[in-house]
């Protein structure tokens, strides 16, 4: 008699259990989705929020983003799990085309990064316009600042700099250089948490909760130009690529219509991302 | 009494069983026999192995050495006995956590009852142990008394030949104890024979016919109830009977007495 | 506190998107908890109660996979059902499914472990009466389970609270895709991403709650039957 509640607990879990995995496996296999790897930054600017949808209303085809750092997208790819890849760091993209993943990569759109920091500016950067030599300066007083550490676009860019500054981070690492090894809104927490400098694109700035006293403080230099490609994975390496869709969401971001979407997308009246497909 | 003219009418048959364990010998040289209709009372010390020959002579543990015989057939193994001629019943009553009911449906099952067959053997388990009343309430929550009623009605429905029994009133009040007793009483009826460890002297003379005293693993005693329960033979079981503490191991002059009757 | 303010806000307002994520957290988990009691619960008291070679390996194994760490689950279950893996043609990446079966993996050694405790303790105490009925192992694996019902019962709470709160292995293998894979342990990891930390904690509130109110449920229908474990008189 008391075995009653427990079969009704367990006679309903087997349910549940059947029909999750039932609806699930429904869902995939054809046309109507593909997947975009793209990266955290990306996402988290809000962009893909405003994109999306006009995309899906002018092709019926949904599209699934799976943000994850730039070396977890490429290397996602390069498996075969996505039918785009969608990020902002060429060399990169270009070794992927190069090593047969890809079919051919496109400059999509750039935004910009900028340098943030506290609002006592302790190493006296703020209003400037060189990137290379705020860097200088932030070495020079070893201030705190707080690096991606994790090999993606933002962070290869910023070593790029570092590298025109001639400081040797790597030595500094542990020390006012503080490598959090995470994604651009991790990082940003750390830095807002610890009075940190640090170098994040525009889009994820606008859009991030948790500035603090922090500050834009370093913008405009050319070398803080962050430029974005989008490369349909290969179908021939990769059998299950759904090439079509794919091919169609490819074609609508470099078209007039995915391109002024783009340009359309705005936070708190500013631009964040530029579109410059040729 | 010559053991190999009555070696036929035995039911069960002991010879030569032995057991160590951590060096020390548990169980050395037992013989016995169990002749049908005649309930064996098994006496002893606190330690003197008794509950552990029970577990041997049911085939719950395995002898070192030695050979078991029912009905003149030796079966090996520790536990070779499920054709359910056997049934135990322990000193604390072991009931699933279920009701009583369930708790007989299962121990029924197990012996390989089915169907309407089951069902009737369970009225028939509660009527035996007049527990009809409590048919659906938890087993465990009964009396101790009412519990090892059960389990010996529970034991007796499949009708085995053999039913051991592990000092099942020691820790029941005398009301119980003689409620249980009745019960082993009507296992005689049903030409069951009773296996009975215990440890209390009276007991032994209302329900055993034979007995057999063991000693630091040895029967160092033994006949018809009757007789040496009066007339203990040996020094060991004089001073158990009379409620004095043992002192030494069996002397020499006692082990011939259990060789003589193997 | 306005964290607490935001939770309650949130939940009130029946977001609809609130709701989606917490279906399918609880879909995700409540199914995987399931799959893994009917794996892990007779594979644990088998450890338990009975004997066999390999016995006291598995046992250690079982113990040691309870410290797992799901990020590595995750990445095993990636590489399994990637693309270029050899589950790659069944298309599970990113789906629902493979959030379940990653978190499978997870529960399961718990609740084996656990199990195996509890049977071995009723197996202490009811094996001699098994040896006497000469009971076959699979019967008795059955009937410790259902005379263990009620500390199997929390055994399934402790594996159905390490399901809901992870997030390593849901993000790996689900990638966290907004209404298709997104459960509540992402979202909240998204938005603290985002530095929008008081939605986030708001989250893990309801979160919270949402976990008491099946314990609270689970723990009532068990307490209707404890009668059965019973009281010596």
């Amino acid at each position: 008699m008391t075995r009653r509640p427990f079969l009704a607990l367990a006679l309903g879990a087997c349910c549940l259990g059947t029909l999750s995995i039932l609806g699930s496996t429904r869902a995939s296999a054809d046309d109507t989705f593909i997947v975009v790897q793209s990266t955290t930054s990306t996402q988290n600017s809000g962009l893909y929020d405003h994109l999306l949808p006009r995309f899906t209303d002018a092709s019926g085809i949904e599209v699934r983003v799976v943000a994850v750092g730039t070396g977890q997208a490429i290397k996602n790819a390069a498996n075969g799990d996505g039918d785009v890849l969608l990020v902002h760091a060429k060399s990169a993209e270009e070794d992927f085309v190069a090593a047969g993943d890809g079919v051919e990569r496109f400059d999509l759109m750039y935004n910009d990064f900028v340098i943030v920091g506290p609002d006592d500016d302790p190493a006296g950067i703020a209003g400037g316009v060189d990137a290379v030599a705020a860097l200088a300066a932030i070495a020079e007083a070893q201030a705190p600042f707080a690096s991606r550490g994790d090999d993606s676009g933002t962070h290869k860019a910023e070593l790029a700099l570092w590298a025109d500054t001639g400081v040797d981070v790597a030595a500094a690492s542990g020390g006012w250089y503080r490598e959090t090894g995470s994604g651009m809104g991790a990082t940003l927490n750390v830095a807002t948490g610890s009075g940190a400098y640090a170098m994040t694109d525009r889009a994820t700035w606008a859009s991030f909760g948790n500035k603090g006293d922090h500050r834009v403080l370093v913008e405009g230099d050319a070398a803080l130009f962050n430029q974005y490609g989008v490369t349909l994975v290969d179908p021939e390496r990769h059998a299950g690529v759904k090439a079509r869709a794919g091919q169609a969401f490819v074609d609508w971001l470099l078209s007039e219509a995915g391109q002024s979407a783009i340009a359309e997308f705005r936070i708190d009246g500013q631009r964040l991302f530029f579109p410059n497909a040729n | 009494m010559n053991a190999s003219s009555t070696a036929g009418t035995a039911l069960l048959e002991a010879r030569g069983l032995c057991l160590a364990r951590g060096g020390r010998l548990l169980l050395d040289d037992v013989c016995l026999q169990v002749r049908p209709g005649r309930t064996l009372g098994v006496l002893g010390a606190n330690g003197a192995g008794k509950s552990l020959l029970l577990r041997v002579l049911h085939g719950l543990i395995a002898a070192d050495s030695g050979d078991i015989l029912q009905s003149g057939a030796r079966v090996s193994g520790a536990r070779t006995r499920t054709g359910g001629t056997q049934s135990m019943v322990f000193q604390r009553p072991v009931m699933l956590r279920r009701s009583v009911r369930a708790n007989l449906r299962f121990a029924l099952r197990a012996r390989g009852l089915r169907g309407r067959d089951r069902e009737r053997a369970i009225d028939e388990a509660l009527t035996l142990c007049r527990l009809h009343a409590q048919a659906d309430q938890p087993a465990r929550s009964l009396s101790g008394g009412e519990q090892q009623r059960l389990a010996i009605a529970r034991a007796l429905v499949p009708r085995p030949t053999l039913l051991f029994l592990d000092e099942p009133t020691a820790s029941l009040d005398p009301a119980a104890t003689a409620a249980v007793e009745a019960l082993i009483e009507e296992a005689r009826a049903r030409h069951v024979t009773p296996v009975l460890v215990t440890h209390d002297v009276h007991q032994a003379r209302r329900l055993a016919d034979d007995v057999i005293f063991l000693c630091g693993g040895r029967i160092v005693d033994r006949g018809r109830a009757a007789q040496v329960l009066d007339r203990p033979r040996s020094a060991a079981f004089g001073d158990w009977l009379a409620g004095r503490l043992p002192t030494d191991p069996p002397r020499s002059s006692e082990r011939s007495i259990s060789r003589s009757t193997c | 506190m306005t964290a607490f303010a935001t939770a309650f806000a949130l939940i009130a307002s029946g977001d609809a998107d609130l709701l989606e994520i917490v279906l399918l957290s609880l879909r995700v988990s409540l199914t995987a908890v399931v799959l893994a009691c009917l794996v892990g619960m007779p594979l644990g008291a088998a450890v338990g109660a009975l004997r066999f070679p390999g016995r006291t390996l598995l046992s250690i194994l079982l113990n040691a996979a309870m410290g797992l760490p799901p990020v590595t689950i995750g990445l095993l279950v990636y590489l399994l059902v990637s693309a270029s893996g050899p589950l790659g043609p069944l298309a599970l990446l990113y789906t629902p499914t493979a959030m379940i079966i990653a978190q499978f993996l997870l529960v399961t050694p718990i609740v084996a472990a656990l199990t195996r405790d509890v049977a071995a303790a009723l197996h202490d105490e009811y094996h001699e009466e098994f040896d006497s009925l000469g009971l076959p192992p699979g019967a008795r694996i059955v009937a410790l389970l259902v005379d263990g019902r009620f500390r199997l019962l929390t055994v399934a709470l402790a594996g159905f609270g390490r399901a809901i709160a992870e997030v390593g292995a849901v993000l790996i293998v689900g990638g966290n895709i907004n209404h298709v894979t997104r459960v509540m342990t992402t979202t909240i990891a998204l938005e603290t991403s985002r530095g929008n930390l008081e939605l986030a904690l708001a989250l893990g509130i309801v979160l919270l709650l949402i976990s008491l109110g099946i314990n609270v449920a689970v723990m009532a229908t068990g307490r209707r039957g404890g009668a059965m474990a019973g009281t010596p008189a």
